[in-house]
């Protein structure tokens, strides 16, 4: 059962072993020339203003947050989707009202403005 | 084979989900978080439920992680503020010690067993775990189905409300 | 390939559910297509709503249905219950335009998911199948998560919808592992077969189902804030609008109660020893923290918020009875319960300005004399919350404490009078402040607006009317129970 699960196991191992690797080796055969311009972030060619961790506009938030409501909606799909056939039009009609309910909350969403980027 | 890979990933899980709640940084937190929650992916691929796993990793470790972060970002903590006192520790770790005595005792002197359903492995393996999801959802459970696209608008509703900028 | 078979659907069952969920819908997409001055009148199209989805249920009165393979049923005791969610929910519409216009955050939202909440209880009521009630349970939750912050200037508003948030997150997860572990022990969703399956000696000595009833109620406990699960109660209640905070004092708690009813009588008789036990000491403790505590309280609306947990405690002396006297009380008392508490929340937000709430005791210093008809409403519904005839509540408390004798929990009962008893010094207090005590104030911006007066008189008819002839609410809660 397991077995169909061994190239995902691989590639994760792969990927852990590509990165751990470059940064060992790169840290093993790299030059260490440390002054304080290389210490710098690179900011394209200019002085490094402030930090990098600013305070987020509570305007991602929201998108974020539309984003899940709706990733969620998509997830019901797939189990549909496959039984689509078999479940004919009694199916369409069940997903119908599903999404006919959240489409009322997209149209919300949308005359409400909150897509926009204030 | 299987218990080995079941005592590794559990074992990881675990570490992770300690890491979360012990990290002085939140965003190492939510990284240990995401840890966590592939970790379980894993674990429900294990019980045969691929579905849910990938569910996990799609929701949880994908969207429902972004939220986190960037809640993490809007409140910008950097690090921890304010100190655990002993006072608190030895609490929690006596309630702790409590309770899974009284798991223990409870456990050694009855016995858990669930019911069998009917779906097993090999009806997983011949119709296929989506399927069944799906064959239940869409006809035993109709209702709670249509109840979460109501309890979804309700939630899109609040979002606007409590956070849109200019309402 | 085959094709599935369709199962019973059976829409006349969610009937109510549907029409109520379709206005608000509407109302949603109305407010987005109105102006900003246009939307006075959302609040009364949401109270045709309501009118229409009660005159829908009344049709199904009398003949039980189930549908939706065994998920939802219409029984007279969940049309009871829902009739009680219909109108608490018009009753706080009444009076919340007008709070909200004078706290300047009159938005459209607050009317659809007033009806989203009460769409929420109603399949919390109905709800044969474990799921329906969770989900139920999430949809009256996270409405009342939003409606508990809708006040994004206050910061006591934000901060009740933050604890409600959070606390309300933390027990939705008790109440969703006990029925993970039911579901574990039994191998089904629906009550009736849990019931089936429980019966069989090796399941009911199973501690996986033990574990799950006392986790689901834990849960329950938390929802409807008894104690030792009422932390939150006091700070939300306060912090929260005060017409959200007269809805959900009510609404939710009877939506709790049908939902907790519904999944011990009917999925876990066979545990009845054990969870009546468990809940006369629930009861004792509800009772006595929320009664001790509202003596202390200066503030009105923590005040009601702990008087709110005393109710719960006496609702849970007639559940912990379990037999038709205690579970009928429990219905008629739930009843009452909303009118005169609506009723007293109604005053309250009169006696408030922009800004000032004026909720501390000594604000009321003299309104009685200052608004005479106000200030007997005020008297009517403390009188009928101390459980003093002829007020509707004195012949809930009857009920509910003759069911706990009749099913031979006489110190239950006796600790139950003892702590109304108790109880009615604090309702006393206001009055003491109202009548005997100076005005400071002139209370010259109490502004009685007909919606008010609507609620108002629709609160006193509803104590006392079944106060003084019970005989036919009693009848209909008599035939309402789940026996």
């Amino acid at each position: 059962m397991l077995g169909a699960y061994l190239p995902i196991i691989v590639l994760l191992v792969v990927a852990a072993c590509f990165g751990l690797g470059s940064v060992v080796v790169s840290s093993l055969v790299g030059q260490k020339k440390l002054s304080p311009v290389k210490l710098q972030p690179y900011e394209c060619g200019c002085e490094p203003v402030g930090s990098a961790q600013e305070r987020f506009s509570i305007k991602f938030y929201l998108i974020a947050m539309l984003f899940i409501l709706f990733d969620i909606e998509c997830v019901f799909l797939y189990p549909w989707a496959v039984l689509f056939k078999r479940l004919g039009v009694f199916g369409l009609i069940e997903m119908g009202v599903f999404v006919v309910i959240l489409f009322v909350g997209y149209i919300y969403v949308w005359k409400k403005g909150a897509l926009e980027w204030e | 084979m299987e218990t080995l890979f079941f005592s590794i990933v559990a074992a990881i899980a675990i570490l992770m989900s300690i890491l979360v709640i012990r990290c002085k940084n939140p965003i190492n937190s939510a990284l240990s978080l995401i840890m966590t929650f592939f970790c379980l992916a894993t674990l429900y691929v294990m019980l045969e439920a691929p579905f849910m796993a990938a569910i996990q990793v799609i929701v949880y470790a994908g969207a429902i992680m972004v939220l986190i972060v960037f809640v993490i970002m809007l409140l910008n903590i950097r690090t921890e503020s304010g100190r655990r006192t002993q006072h608190a520790l030895f609490l929690g770790a006596a309630t702790g010690l409590f309770l899974l005595f009284q798991t223990w005792y409870f456990l050694s002197r009855s016995s858990l067993t669930g019911a069998k359903g009917a779906i097993d492995s090999a009806a997983i393996a011949k119709v296929g775990h989506t399927e069944l999801i799906g064959q239940s959802l869409f006809t035993e459970f109709l209702l709670p189905f249509e109840i979460t696209s109501i309890l979804l608008l309700a939630a899109i509703v609040g979002a606007v409300v409590l956070a849109k900028k200019k309402v | 390939m085959e094709t599935i078979a369709i199962p019973a659907i059976n829409m006349s069952v969610i009937a109510p559910e549907m029409i109520l969920s379709v206005v608000a819908m509407a109302l949603l997409l109305i407010n987005v297509f109105v102006k900003n001055e246009q939307k006075g009148y959302l609040g009364y199209l949401s109270i045709a709503g309501i009118l229409v989805t009660l005159y829908s249920l009344t049709i199904g009165w009398g003949a039980p249905q189930d549908g939706f393979s065994g998920s939802v049923v219409q029984d007279n005791f969940a049309i009871f219950f829902k009739g009680i969610f219909l109108v608490s929910a018009a009753m706080s519409i009444l009076i919340t335009d007008q709070y909200l216009q004078r706290e300047g955050c009159n938005q459209g939202e607050v009317y659809p998911l007033m009806l989203f909440a009460t769409v929420g209880m109603m399949l919390m009521a109905s709800g044969t199948d474990l799921m329906t009630i969770f989900l139920g349970l999430e949809v009256l939750s996270v409405s009342l998560y939003v409606l508990a912050g809708f006040n994004r200037g206050s910061i006591r508003s934000n901060e009740a919808g933050l604890k409600y948030f959070l606390l309300g997150a933390f027990s939705t997860g008790f109440l969703l592992y006990g029925m993970a572990l039911t579901y574990g022990a039994t191998g089904t969703t629906k009550v009736v077969k849990i019931a089936a399956a429980a019966q069989s000696g090796m399941v009911s000595s199973n501690l996986m189902l033990v574990a799950g009833m006392l986790l689901m109620a834990t849960g329950f406990a938390f929802k409807v804030a008894a104690a030792p699960f009422h932390m939150w109660t006091p700070d939300v209640y306060e912090g929260a609008p005060t017409p959200i905070t007269a809805f959900m004092s009510v609404g939710p708690k009877a939506a709790g109660f049908a939902a907790f009813l519904r999944v011990l009588l009917v999925a876990l008789p066979v545990f009845k020893a054990e969870w009546s036990s468990l809940l006369w000491v629930l009861a004792v403790l509800t009772m006595t923290v929320g009664n001790i505590t509202a003596l202390y309280q200066q503030n009105i609306k923590r005040m009601l918020a702990y008087s709110s947990i005393a109710h719960a405690g006496y609702i849970l002396v007639g559940f912990t009875a379990g037999n038709a006297v205690g579970t009928s009380g429990i219905l008629f008392y739930m009843l009452s319960y909303a009118f005169m508490n609506i009723g007293a929340f109604a005053v309250i937000i009169l006696v408030g300005k922009k800004g000032e709430e004026n909720n501390n005791l000594a604000d009321y210093a003299g309104f009685g004399y200052k608004h005479p008809a106000l200030g007997v409403a005020m008297c009517v519904f403390l009188f009928s919350l101390a459980g003093i005839p002829p007020a509707a509540g004195f012949v809930g408390k009857f009920y509910l404490f003759s069911g706990a004798i009749q099913a031979g929990y006489i110190w239950l009962a006796i600790i139950g009078v003892l702590n109304s008893a108790a109880s009615v010094y604090y309702y006393l207090r206001v009055m003491i402040y109202m009548y005997f005590k100076e005005p400071t104030e002139d209370f010259n911006w109490v502004r009685l607006s007909p919606a008010f007066i609507i609620c108002l008189i629709i609160a006193i008819a509803g104590v006392m009317i079944p106060g003084v002839v019970p005989g036919t609410i009693l009848e209909l809660a008599q035939k309402a129970i789940l026996m």
